[in-house]
């Protein structure tokens, strides 16, 4: 159980999938700008994650093991998303239209989100067993989740602030998740995993 | 030569798995959306300007089958108010003059020789684009007025004019064709046959 939890705050905090390890910078800062708009797509986010580390390493410990065929983990990892995207996107259209109206435009998105299919490589690197795959992937979408929040709460405030005119919009952006950046840096040496 | 067989045929069995996972919940899942909707957005011209206010023609559709206002439009023109009003058997409107066409832009202009000084079209001007003090002569902040009208009433002396502004390097704009409502009103957003009388 511990491992568990060692697991989650490891990716949660530790190696934050946006801030350390740089994956999913995309809609990091794509779809920052509203609060609304980024619990949206960290909720998305978070459902697609989970779903298809499982699928992912079911694909690759019962398909391309047996057949060793590892190599063409990429490939076959990139199918497992785009399916479970569309799956979760036709579910979510039939028992909640109130949630596929927030999520809508964002599920698609998550397709070309490389956190998606970074979580399927590092568990296949990792060597994780089938329950951690699901922690790490619940905890890196978590982590994923609580970046993009708090970097929006930051950005909506920063929208009414005082900024010198010259790094107006995107460029204050890009200076607040380098600071943030630093400070996640600063939860390194928690937990050694 | 094994491998490469071996890996297309099992990436295919994962693809075709898949295909048939996703086609099955595909009608598992089917959302059967409200008929009238469908109809609705049938007859708008799918040209997704957003002039109605709505974001595209399947949310204006929608809200027209919530109700809202037929005449609202400007794309699919008369054409597309008479086929919806027969669809929701509703009454014939004319295009909303809101939507209808983009008005000409003018701004406020004082004569300023005329002007009382009464300071009535200052207190009017929603936009503070209006200079001046009392007994003093007032004159308008060209590029700060928005053609709102709102000072004409006010003036005691009339001596507010709405002029158009003249179009030059800076605010001159493509003109739209000659308008596109006539030219496409036979090809957009119908589809019935204009009728023929039967010559007996």
């Amino acid at each position: 159980m511990s491992d568990f939890l060692l697991i989650l705050v490891s990716t949660v905090l530790v190696n934050n999938f946006v801030l350390v390890q740089f994956l999913g910078l995309c809609p990091f800062m794509g779809v920052s700008n509203k609060l609304e708009t980024a619990m949206g797509m960290s909720l998305a986010t978070t459902f697609v994650l989970t779903i298809s580390s499982v699928c992912s390493y079911l694909v690759h410990q019962y398909l391309l093991i047996p057949f060793s065929l590892t190599y063409m983990k990429t490939i076959a990892f990139i199918l497992v998303i785009a399916v479970v995207v569309q799956f979760t996107e036709m579910v979510v259209r039939k028992t909640s239209p109130m949630l596929h109206k927030v999520l809508g435009i964002f599920l698609p998105l998550i397709t070309t989100n490389c956190a998606v299919l970074g979580v399927a490589l590092l568990n296949i690197k990792k060597m994780n067993s089938f329950m951690e795959s699901i922690v790490f992937g619940f905890g890196a979408a978590v982590g994923f989740s609580m970046a993009l929040i708090l970097f929006s709460a930051i950005r909506e405030r920063i929208a009414v602030a005082d900024v010198p005119s010259p790094f107006k919009g995107a460029a204050i952006g890009m200076v607040t998740a380098g600071l943030m950046s630093l400070a996640f840096l600063g939860f390194t040496g928690l937990v050694q995993i | 030569m094994i491998s490469i067989v071996m890996s297309v045929l099992v990436l295919l069995g994962l693809a075709v798995l898949f295909g048939l996972i996703l086609g099955f919940s595909s009608i598992k899942f089917h959302v059967a959306g409200n008929p009238i909707v469908d109809q609705i957005d049938g007859i708008l011209p799918q040209t997704q300007c957003g002039q109605c206010g709505h974001p595209g023609c399947r949310p204006y559709a929608e809200s027209i089958a919530n109700g809202e206002a037929i005449n609202k439009c400007p794309p699919g023109g008369q054409a597309t108010i008479e086929a919806l009003a027969d669809l929701l058997d509703v009454e014939v409107l004319e295009l909303d003059g809101e939507h209808a066409d983009i008005p000409i832009k003018t701004v406020a202009y004082i004569r300023e020789d005329e002007c009382i000084g009464c300071t009535k079209c200052i207190q009017a001007c929603p936009v503070d684009a209006i200079l001046g003090a009392a007994k003093q002569m007032h004159t308008v902040i060209i590029d700060e007025c928005t053609g709102c009208d709102l000072c004409v009433a006010p003036c005691p002396v009339d001596c507010i004019d709405m002029l158009p502004i003249a179009s030059n390097i800076t605010n001159w704009k493509w003109q739209a064709p000659a308008d596109p409502q006539q030219v496409f009103q036979q090809i957009i957003a119908t589809d019935k046959r204009p009728e023929v009388e039967l010559q007996s």
